[in-house]
Formats: C-alpha cells, structure tokens, sequence
C-alpha cells in the first residue's frame, strides 16, 4: 500500500488521503481486498472482504490493482538494502524481513537504539514498519504483528509475553484459527495451557501451517527454525561509512581495495571476483562485478579493474555506504618459482587476460580448443581464456585450412559432372576459375547430434586462377532425398 | 680482414638493427580473402611454450573468417595456444595489442584491422613498435582493404598467393602453397621481392625462383608428340 502511494506520488497522481483508497487482487469470486489506507481501515473495510460487500458498506470507495509481483521484487531488494544493520537477512512471506542480529545490536548502541534507528531509515523510504525482536523467528514474527510497538523480548521471558497475543500470532492458516477460536481457545496462552497430549491427538496429521503444537514449538524455540540467508558463507568485505551521500565511489577505492587485500593476506587467501555494492539513500543497492581468472590479492591489479566499471553504477540520488566483498575466496599460497628476481610469467598472462575481460566482457576473450569431431566448425570449441588443461591428444588432420568463416558463404557454381569438382564459381561477385582441385573428402553429418535430414558435404580444396586456396563444398547429393539441388558454399580459405 | 669488418661497419651509417629482434611488422593482404599473410606470420612466429593474443575486428572476422585452430597445426607438433579476442572498434583493437605487449609471457601478437580507421595512426603505430621492442614480443598487425600509409611499422610487407608447387602425387591438385613476398619498405633488412614455399609438415620456408617453370604445352603426352631417342 505504501509502495503504491509512494509511487503514485512520484507521478504526481496520488490521492488525497481522507479518500478510502483499497488495493484489490483477483480472489475466487471476483476481486478481494489486498490492502487498504487509513481512512478505509476507519471506514470498516477488511483486507481479504470482497470489494463488492465492501463497496456496498462504503460507497466511495476508490479501488486500484495491487502489484503483488512487484511487492515481492521490491522486497527482494529490500532484504539486501537490509544487510546495512546485519549480514543475515532473508525474505519472510510476502510482507516481512527476517535479521538475524544476533551480535550485531551493540554496533547500534543496543537492540532498543537499533529498532529506533530501523525504523527511522525505513520511515525515510516512506514505510511504516513493525519491528520486534524475539529469540526466535516465531515469537518476533508474532510480536511485530500483534505484540506493543518495538517489543523486545529477551529469552526467558517468551512465554508469559506471547501468551497475551491472539491466537492469529502463531502463523495458522484460517481454518484452523476458526477452529481454536471454537473451541474456545482465544489466545496463545489459552493454547499453552492445554495439555499437550490432547492437542496432539487432536491435529496429529496436520500439515505445519494447521498444527498449533508444531508452531507453538517453534515459537518457544523447542523446534529449531533456522534463518537461511540467501547466500551463506562467512564474507570478506570491508566497508566505508560515509557522512553525506555522494556520487562517485572512485575516491574510496584504493582504500578499499587495500584493506580487503589485507584481510585476505590475514587469512592466505584469494579472491576470484569483487563486488562493490553502494547502498543509496532511496533504499536500493547498485552493485559493480569484476573477476579475475585466477585467484589474488594484488591491491593494485584489483583496483586496475575497476577503472572502467565504476562508471557503469548507477549511483542513483547518491550512496552513503560502500562496501566491496571479495567473491570466490580460496586458498592461495605464496610461490616463488625463481630466484633470480624476474616476475612470473604466468601471473602476467592472467593479470593480461583479467584486463581484457574486465574491459571487454568474458565472452569477448576465449582460448580455442580442439575437439574430437569431423564436422570442421564442431572441431573446435571456445574455452575460457585461461584454460590449464593439458591439450586433449586430439588427432589432427594438415588438410585443414588456417581461416575458417562463421557463417559458410554460398556461391554459385559450374561444373562439368553433378558429382564432380566445381569448374568455376562466383564468390562475391566475383568469378573465380578453378585451376586445380584436390578432392572431394565427404563429411556425414553426425547422426548423433545432427537433426534428422541433414545433408552430407563434399570438400574440395581448389586453386582459383590468382593462386588463392579456397576450401569449398557441396552440401548434400543429387537426388539423396533431402531437399533439392546440392548447394555449394564456401568454408574457409588455406594460407 | 679485420680492418676490411671495420671499415663495412663504418660505411654503413648508423649501427644496423638486428633482423631478429622482435618488433612491429605490418601486412597488407593482396585480396581480403587471401589467407597468406596468416600463413606466413604463423610460419614466421617464433618457437616458443607461449600463447598467441590474437585481436579481431568485427569486419575482419565478417570478411576473412576467424582463425582455425585445426588448420594451424604444423606436422606431428601440436597447433598453437592462442587466445583469441572478438572486438568491434579499431581502437579497442588496438588498446587490447598495447595490454598484451606489456606482458613478456606472450608468443606473439597478431591484430587484424579493417581498412583505415583514424584510430590507426602514426602514433599507434610508433606505441606498438615501441612496446613490441620493450617486451622482446613479435607483433603483427594484418591491415585488409588499408591503405599503406603513413606508418611507424619497421617492416612492411605485401603478400599474396601464388600458384602453389607441382603436387609430385597428383598433377591437378594444389601442393605446398607458395606466397609471393614483397617487402615494400624495412628499417633493418633490404627491400625485395621474394616467393616463398611452405611445408607445412616440417614447418619451414624455402626460397624458390620467382619464375617457375613455364607452363606446359597443351597436348595429352601421347605417344607421337614425345621426342624420340
């Protein structure tokens, strides 16, 4: 609801606010309500209603679609803008975040200073947020809803301050809610009260979203319920805190650069890829890669990568966080392959290759490699640049020209037997005459990768009148049953 | 005899470079589609466990194919490492051959540019040759469809096909492919004109006549046109 206000306000369409204003979604009988503002919670409307009723008990309603997939994209970003407080966050249904604090509150002066201060950057991003913490997932997720305003609830002391919440807060689907509510069970206390036996006989098949006693477990954290992050290992990344928002990371980077370089000497390890991530002020994190093909921890080369990145981020209306994370960390061990002082020559060429890349893109730079095939443009596969690998022993044949095109180029051909060397042939637009010929080496197509119905190709390798050694072919025979008329290309010219 | 050395090296004017230090050569192509040129820089690279940068241009991979790795191999020897780079300016072209030269681990570097872009100026040339002599790399930049202009590559050549040698196996087919050489201007060698044969199983130039052998009469060889005796 208030992503749409927000964005409605950007396009200077926004309602005002005494109007009631409900987001809608398609329910099974016609559209429900999603999401309402204030003044139609005032007026009675309740989310989940259909908007028929609820037009009928609030005449001027104004009703709008709810972007649901663009709530939960929104809220994706917002789990990674949320690392700012701590580096464990993870998404949590479709309308709450997850932090996993544990040791990061002090860094904020304590957990009652960090929930003021949550609350203040997302006030600023134009959201209203409720905030709790609470030893475990359950308990927080049911204080944020229905427990006082920024509750905090320490571990001993879950029980007796959940168990004034209703029953809603144990995270059951409706039906079952209904059904403890008949039962005279109105809040989380009330179910702790009952004998444990007695509810598990009673909801001994229910699936986790119906089973009271397994969320109360996970509440009172008798059930583990672990917090997932979207990416789990230890991180090495350094960052800068900076006063006032500003545009252009450039300054910071040596700097950063060299303690990530520091921390990864610390440890004798490697990185294989930096990402620099700028948290801007309207709540969204822009984030620049570079990778090197082989692990490192030279400041200097790390920085030279970035040179031509940096102004690719996109900074937004400013950042007042920089931080830069090295990626594929691995061991490396310092080596020294020769005594008389001259630099590596392997280090180099992958320093080379990282330059190249970073400025030209990864796909750009590629090694050749040869292949067990008979199909010449299958014989040879891209590799990344700087492929280790012993050369495969593949057998290669010395009839083979040195250019090969990418596409084959038709031409058009005279010969004197339909099965025979070509005579003469016109090749970009112009007229070549064939003064000698080797040939032909038939090429089957490979049935096992081949679609069905693929033609077979005659090479010849021929001589033009001006010396020039072209390698051409004819796809497929006179009356093999694939097609009409052969078609002449050609593949490649011999040095 | 000494003092006869002596007074060569003093004639001749400046200190002669050596032939074989690495540097920048450039090659003009007789034709786009002529692959000549790359089969004499590659019988012309030197031995070495090292790969080759190779740098393209979008119109040269387009015109004259790319590099076939299958076709490179010369004899029992395996075909050269290369690390190939798809690029579509000149100047990219030409900022990826400066990288490479700074590093010493290299075989070679081969750029291929199309036509005369701006970029390709008397200064880019003087960098390259510059850098190509610092790091001890050969480097060859294949210029199709350009024109020979202003240019600080030590040697320049033209190179085409010729009619290749009489195959002793097979009278109408090809045999060892012959490149008709024309070093139109050098700073350390003497200009000339030169055909070249490649054996590409051992892998070596030989030097043959510039005038082959006359073609022969039309005729089948039979029996009465043969001289008696």
């Amino acid at each position: 609801m208030e992503r749409w206000q927000r964005v409605m306000e950007r396009n200077g369409s926004a309602p005002p606010d005494e109007v009631p204003l409900v987001l809608a979604r398609e329910g099974h009988h016609g559209p429900v309500i999603h999401a309402a503002n204030r003044t139609a919670r005032l007026a009675g409307i309740q989310t989940g209603a259909r908007v028929v009723d609820m037009r009928a008990l609030c005449p001027e309603l104004k009703v709008e679609y709810a972007d649901i997939a663009g709530d939960r994209h929104a809220l994706d970003r917002l789990v990674l803008w949320a690392r700012r407080w701590c580096p464990w966050t993870v998404r949590d249904g479709d309308d709450g975040l997850i932090l996993d604090t544990t040791g990061s509150d002090h860094l904020m002066g304590g957990e009652a200073a960090m929930l003021i201060e949550m609350e203040t950057q997302l006030s600023r991003l134009g959201l209203s947020a409720g905030l709790a913490v609470a030893p475990t997932w359950g308990a927080a997720w049911a204080l944020a809803r229905f427990g006082p305003v920024r509750s905090i609830c320490a571990a001993d002391e879950v029980s007796w301050k959940l168990g004034a919440l209703p029953v809603p807060a144990l995270r059951l689907d409706g039906e079952t809610v209904l059904l403890l509510r008949r039962l005279g069970l109105k809040t989380v206390g009330d179910v702790i009260d009952v004998p444990r036996l007695s509810l598990t006989r009673r909801f001994v098949k229910a699936p986790l979203q119906a089973n009271p006693v397994l969320r109360l477990d996970q509440m009172l954290g008798k059930t583990a319920e672990p917090v997932a992050s979207v990416d789990a290992k230890p991180r090495i990344h350094v960052q800068t805190q900076l006063p006032e928002p500003i545009f252009d990371p450039t300054a910071h980077l040596p700097d950063l650069c060299a303690d990530l370089c520091d921390r990864l000497t610390q440890t004798g390890q490697g990185c294989r890829s930096l990402l620099l991530t700028v948290y801007k002020t309207d709540g969204d994190v822009s984030t620049v890669e570079v990778a090197t093909s082989a692990p490192t921890r030279d400041a200097d080369h790390l920085l030279g990568l970035f040179r031509d990145k940096v102004e690719r981020i996109n900074p937004g209306f400013g950042f007042d966080l920089i931080t830069l994370t090295a990626g594929g960390v691995e061991p490396l061990e310092l080596v020294q392959n020769a005594f008389d002082g001259n630099s590596d020559e392997a280090l180099h060429l992958s320093r080379l290759i990282d330059r190249l890349s970073a400025r030209f893109g990864p796909r750009a730079v590629t090694r050749p490699l040869l292949r067990e095939s008979h199909v010449p443009e299958r014989a040879e596969a891209r590799g990344t640049a700087l492929t280790t690998l012993e050369r495969p022993t593949v057998e290669v044949r010395t009839d083979r020209p040195i250019r090969l095109f990418d596409h084959p180029e038709e031409v058009r051909v005279l010969y004197a037997v339909p099965e025979g060397p070509p005579a003469q042939f016109v090749w970009r637009k112009q007229t070549l005459r064939v003064a000698r010929y080797a040939g032909p080496e038939r090429i089957a197509p490979e049935w096992w990768t081949d679609r069905p119905g693929t033609r077979l190709r005659d090479y010849f390798k021929v001589e033009d009148q001006f010396g020039r050694r072209i390698w051409l072919y004819r796809e497929g025979l006179h009356e093999d049953g694939r097609g009409g008329d052969p078609r002449w290309f050609v593949h490649g010219c011999f040095g | 005899m000494r003092s006869v050395r002596l007074q060569e090296k003093l004639a001749g004017q400046a200190q002669q470079p050596d032939p074989a230090t690495p540097t920048l050569s450039e090659v003009f192509p007789d034709t786009a589609t002529d692959a000549a040129a790359v089969g004499y820089l590659l019988a012309r690279l030197p031995r070495k466990e090292a790969p080759v940068l190779w740098v393209q241009d979008r119109l040269s991979r387009k015109e004259s194919g790319r590099p076939y790795l299958a076709g490179m191999a010369t004899g029992a020897a395996a075909p050269p490492a290369i690390i190939l780079v798809d690029l579509s300016r000149a100047q990219d072209v030409l900022w990826a051959m400066e990288e490479g030269l700074r590093c010493r681990a290299l075989r070679a570097v081969v750029g291929e540019v199309w036509g005369d872009p701006p970029a390709l100026d008397f200064t880019a040339t003087k960098r390259l040759a510059l850098r190509s002599e610092a790091a001890q790399v050969p480097c060859w930049l294949v210029r199709r469809a350009g024109a020979a202009n202003l240019s600080a590559a030590r040697d320049r050549w033209r190179i085409a096909s010729a009619p290749s040698a009489p195959n002793p196996h097979d009278a109408q087919a090809p045999g060892l492919p012959r490149w008709s050489l024309d070093l139109f201007r050098s700073r350390r060698l003497k200009p000339g004109q030169w055909v070249a044969e490649h054996d590409r199983t051992a892998d070596r130039l030989y030097r043959v006549a510039a005038s082959g052998d006359g073609a022969l009469a039309a005729g089948d060889g039979a029996q009465r046109e043969r001289a008696t005796g």
